[in-house]
């Protein structure tokens, strides 16, 4: 888990920051990441997941920084469409690896939607994805500048996705119906969540939280059928697309 | 007249004084600084480095701005709804901050209410990744 890749690398002028998109705030996010029995999930979601038994064996709560983003701000900053997704920033605060997956492989077309079952084809691959992309984030922890995982400024620009004029129209609805959220205003924020989905589809941040946007389901998470028929419906749509970590791009 | 209240950014300003007139959001230039960051110059409304000429027909008799002419002036999103008007950056402006490659800075609170601000973080490499509940 992350947690246990911090361990590993914070002593080596390495800070991780994660970002939570919840409108909900802390409310939504805190039975979640300090959940008392982090050690009884089960094996079923590491191999969802694509931790490696290693990993797996050292999660523990976050002691890095767990930011709060009720109004999806770093989404927009960032153009991040879903989560997980990552972005490296080298000492002067400058990107070198663009908003990607974070080691993350689409699971939800061969996962059973009941159990979460994965055959062993898929969780063999979705392992080596998140073993990539983690050997990938220590080397460039060690080497810098000089890792092949750091890329030159062009080929950060060449794989970034800036936003289109729809873009900042959805996030302004979203920075309008996060404010009516929070004034107990429901069905106006739900209703400008939906037209956030609506200007940005590719945004499954949106979607999902559109779908959540309700203070009896705060902190729940959208595994259910409602999710899945989102997802088929947006089939066409990119949901985890690999990190892609040769240097020269594809 | 039913108060407006400006989101702007980040920052959130309930208007008592400001006018709906038709299109136009009209403010005193002492509280389109308070909600904007905007401030009346003699060379123009002026926020950190930037200055942008003010237009006549932004203004009125009484010396007030019309901060949706001045949003339609930068490109900016308006979303509005009963009383409460939300402004976002331009499209270009979020697409050359992000393709100048410095990462955009935040400040957003952790679970104890603690802000941090990606700038705090200079000199180390940092890993920024994201996640949701749902």
């Amino acid at each position: 888990m992350w947690q246990a890749v911090y361990v590993e690398l914070k002593d080596q002028g390495f800070e991780m920051v994660a970002v939570a998109f919840d409108t909900a705030g802390t409310a939504a996010v805190e039975a979640r990441i300090r959940c008392a029995d982090l050690q009884d999930r089960p094996p079923v979601l590491a191999r969802l997941m694509g931790w490696s038994d290693d990993l797996w064996a050292r999660q523990a709560p976050p002691t890095y920084p767990c930011l709060i983003d009720e109004g999806h701000v770093v989404a927009e900053l960032y153009n991040m469409r879903n989560v997980p997704q990552a972005v490296w920033l080298d000492e002067q605060g400058r990107i070198v690896r663009p908003v990607e997956s974070a080691g993350t492989y689409d699971m939800v077309p061969h996962m059973n939607r009941e159990t979460f079952e994965v055959p062993d084809a898929a969780a063999a691959h979705g392992l080596e994805v998140r073993n990539n992309y983690v050997d990938a984030l220590r080397d460039w922890v060690k080497n810098g500048a000089a890792s092949r995982y750091a890329l030159p400024p062009e080929e950060v620009r060449r794989r970034m996705q800036g936003p289109k004029a729809d873009d900042v129209i959805a996030a302004n609805h979203v920075r309008l119906g996060r404010y009516l959220y929070s004034r107990g205003r429901l069905e106006r924020a739900k209703h400008h969540f939906n037209e956030a989905v609506r200007l940005c589809p590719e945004s499954w941040n949106y979607r999902r939280q559109s779908m959540m946007l309700d203070p009896e389901r705060v902190g729940e998470l959208n595994g259910g059928p409602d999710f899945f028929a989102a997802f088929d419906a947006h089939r066409h749509l990119p949901y985890y697309p690999e990190a892609d970590l040769d240097k020269t791009g594809g | 007249m039913n108060a407006t209240t400006v989101i702007y950014d980040e920052r959130v300003t309930p208007l008592p004084r400001a006018e709906r007139r038709g299109a136009s959001l009209w403010l005193s230039a002492a509280d389109m600084q308070t909600a904007t960051g905007w401030k009346l110059e003699p060379q123009g409304l002026c926020r950190g480095d930037a200055c942008v000429r003010v237009d006549k027909a932004w203004c009125d008799a009484e010396g007030r701005i019309d901060l949706m002419a001045f949003a339609r002036h930068m490109d900016q999103p308006v979303t509005d709804d009963d009383g409460v008007v939300a402004f976002g950056e331009s499209v270009n402006v979020r697409r050359d901050a992000l393709f100048s490659l410095e990462g955009p800075d935040f400040s957003l609170p952790d679970l104890d209410g603690v802000m941090h601000s990606l700038s705090g973080y200079r000199g180390k490499k940092v890993f920024l990744h994201s996640w949701g509940s749902y």
